[in-house]
């Protein structure tokens, strides 16, 4: 298992030094300059500044020096926040992206889960197409139309929560929601079909047989054997929710991580741009070993062999 | 009183979008303590639904049971509500499955499976459980059970799992067993280890045994009698020598005759031709006539009472009323009576 982790984790480096190396030279290929006023400056002013930043070297150069860098953990400067480490501004920016993103996954995972489960039990009932109802329309019906009723409604009308900003724990309440409408409705439109499924399958015909519970079947016997498919497409979409939506950050005014990318690759902010890929692509690939891992808590059969 | 269970005109439909299917169309039957009763028939001829719909097991909706009794020990199963059958279920009767590959659960350890029913039903403790678990998967055959109760099942083979199958089923002692085809997912010499293996359990608890199966080898080797079942209905039901030897219905000679058998080397094996007939909108008089050689013109007119042959024989064929032509059964079978010309009689039935 130690072995099994260590190797990934080997992996994981190899993939991350390809993704920087990719996206660096990609990056390169962006038109226009980091001089936002590039216009008024002169020749040499303009050569001044470069010179500063190292962008003059030959792009070689520079893709040598960044690695060299950023195996000592230093992701250079920001060329638009007054110089400022690109570490401390990722950081600053990444805690509310990843609160909204973490408490919309939370909640739309549970919500959606039930949601799921009970249109598997009451197939085909009242209950099951209210379920679906709701799974359709937020899956059909895009995240920012729901941020703008939710800001409407509950923000001015009933004066609930907060409608914009960053200032305490009552700010992310509309934000979250408004996330949390896509999860709900991927988690309960694959529970259904999942439990469903698990449900119609011999070994629930067993438990049944063995006098077990209508609870006890569909959660000790079912749930379970139903939850490999969930995880496998509710992992990468909490990394899209967690590493910053620019739609709803920009509607609900949170200083977001999303809305800063944007903003840096607009203004060729190199270092910004490098970091924020390499931490979106770090957690990318650590979330898919944490699913691996957990597809072998899930089933036994996916397990790696003892020793190994 | 020593009939355990007693099914009387037990009817079971299914709700379809294209109408009802008759899937059971009034089957009756009895079974003693001990008894082991074989019901045979093509797919299709209700067996399944029939033991299923005694756990009341069939998935609802769209099945239901539309009307009959279902006594056991004298209490109506068929009235029963979800929560009193729960109570009966892997108690007092319990079910092997067919197929041992997907009716264990996969991420559930064999242990844990077995052990379910005992800590519901029998109010164990885990530890007590366990001991259980350890008897019960070494009386079934599984060598190293303290090991091989905290594996799961893709650990096992076929057989293995067949045993596992077998040991939930036995967990609490039932007093009925119903084994729905428990072979005829298995290799063959596998198959012969298992239905060894229930043989001798049987013997060792003394429990009632339904055995559905459309393989009369296995019929003749472990059953007492056998229910022939064509249709959703019983159509010929005695005990493994009236039935084997001295078969009364065209469809159970039609059955018999397409048995390959080791001294008729020469002969292309025989098939019933046609297939059953539609249950969604069963034929009129006896469902058997269309594919019925010997059929009469009653036969496409009216339904065939249950006729008696002796104490433990009846068939439902008009070829048994008093003023049916003698019609010879076909070569094989009558070479089959000859063999056992003891027990066979030419007298007519008797209508019951």
């Amino acid at each position: 298992m130690t072995r099994y982790i260590l190797q990934r984790l080997g992996y994981m480096i190899i993939t991350m030094f390809l993704i920087a190396t990719f996206t660096f030279f990609l990056m390169k290929f962006l038109p226009g300059t980091p001089l936002s006023a590039a216009d008024k400056l002169s020749e040499e002013q303009q050569a001044v500044v470069l010179e500063k930043y190292g962008l003059n070297d030959p792009v070689p150069v520079q893709y040598f020096n960044y690695m060299v860098n950023l195996t000592q953990g230093d992701l250079g400067i920001s060329f638009q926040f007054d110089n400022r480490e690109v570490t401390t501004i990722i950081l600053e920016r990444i805690g509310p992206s990843m609160t909204l993103g973490f408490q919309a996954m939370v909640i739309g995972t549970i919500l959606g889960m039930l949601l799921g489960l009970i249109s598997a039990i009451y197939h085909n009932g009242f209950l099951d197409y209210g379920s679906t109802f709701i799974a359709v329309v937020g899956k059909s019906i895009p995240s920012f139309v729901f941020a703008g009723i939710l800001q409407y409604f509950v923000g001015v009308k009933l004066g609930w929560f907060p409608v914009a900003l960053w200032e305490g724990w009552e700010y992310t309440v509309l934000p979250t929601v408004a996330l949390a409408i896509f999860p709900i409705a991927i988690a309960a439109r694959f529970m259904r079909t999942e439990m469903l499924e698990v449900l119609g399958s011999d070994y629930i015909t067993t438990a049944r047989a063995k006098g077990v519970n209508k609870f006890g079947v569909v959660f000790k016997h079912g749930l379970r054997n139903a939850l490999i498919p969930l995880i496998t497409v509710l992992g990468p979409l909490a990394i899209g929710l967690m590493t910053g939506t620019l739609v709803i950050e920009n509607i609900f005014a949170v200083p977001g991580i999303g809305e800063q990318f944007v903003k840096a690759i607009n203004t060729n902010d190199f270092p910004i741009i490098m970091g924020t890929t390499l931490l979106i692509a770090f957690l990318f690939i650590f979330i898919i070993l944490v699913i691996d891992l957990l597809y072998g808590v899930i089933d036994p059969r996916i397990r790696l062999a003892e020793g190994e | 009183m020593d009939k355990l269970l007693d099914v009387k005109n037990l009817h079971v439909s299914f709700d379809t979008y294209g109408g009802e299917v008759k899937a059971v169309r009034g089957v009756n039957f009895d079974l003693k303590k001990g008894e082991t009763l074989a019901i045979v028939g093509e797919s299709g001829s209700g067996k399944s639904v029939t033991t299923k719909a005694l756990m009341q097991l069939i998935p609802k909706p769209p099945g239901r049971i539309k009307e009959g009794e279902i006594l056991f020990e004298g209490r109506d199963l068929a009235k029963m509500n979800e929560k009193q059958m729960q109570k009966i279920r892997g108690k007092e009767i319990s079910m092997i499955f067919q197929d041992p590959m997907t009716s264990l659960n996969p991420t559930m350890k064999v242990g844990n499976q077995i052990m379910e029913g005992l800590i519901k039903h029998q109010k164990m403790n885990k530890s007590q459980a366990r001991k259980r678990v350890v008897e019960l998967l070494d009386l079934v055959g599984i060598p190293d059970p303290e090991n091989r109760m905290k594996q799961y099942p893709h650990q096992f083979s076929g057989g293995m799992r067949q045993r596992v199958v077998v040991a939930i089923a036995l967990a609490c002692n039932p007093k009925l067993l119903i084994a729905d085809e428990p072979t005829t997912a298995l290799d063959v010499t596998i198959q012969a280890q298992i239905l060894e293996l229930m043989k001798d359990i049987q013997k060792k608890t003394d429990s009632a045994t339904i055995f559905i199966t459309h393989d009369l080898g296995v019929v003749a080797n472990v059953a007492d009698r056998v229910a022939v079942m064509y249709a959703g209905k019983i159509v010929e039901i005695g005990t493994v020598d009236d039935i084997f030897y001295n078969p009364k219905h065209p469809y159970t000679w039609g059955l018999l005759g397409s048995m390959p058998s080791l001294d008729s080397a020469d002969e292309e094996l025989y098939a019933i031709p046609g297939s059953p007939p539609d249950l969604l909108d069963p034929p009129k008089g006896d469902a058997f006539a269309a594919r019925n050689e010997y059929a009469l013109q009653i036969d496409l007119e009216q339904e065939p009472p249950m006729f008696k042959v002796s104490d433990t024989h009846y068939a439902a064929t008009w070829l048994l009323h008093e003023h049916a032509p003698d019609i010879e059964p076909p070569a094989s079978i009558k070479k089959r009576m000859e063999g056992m010309a003891n027990t066979s009689s030419e007298s007519k039935g008797e209508r019951v």
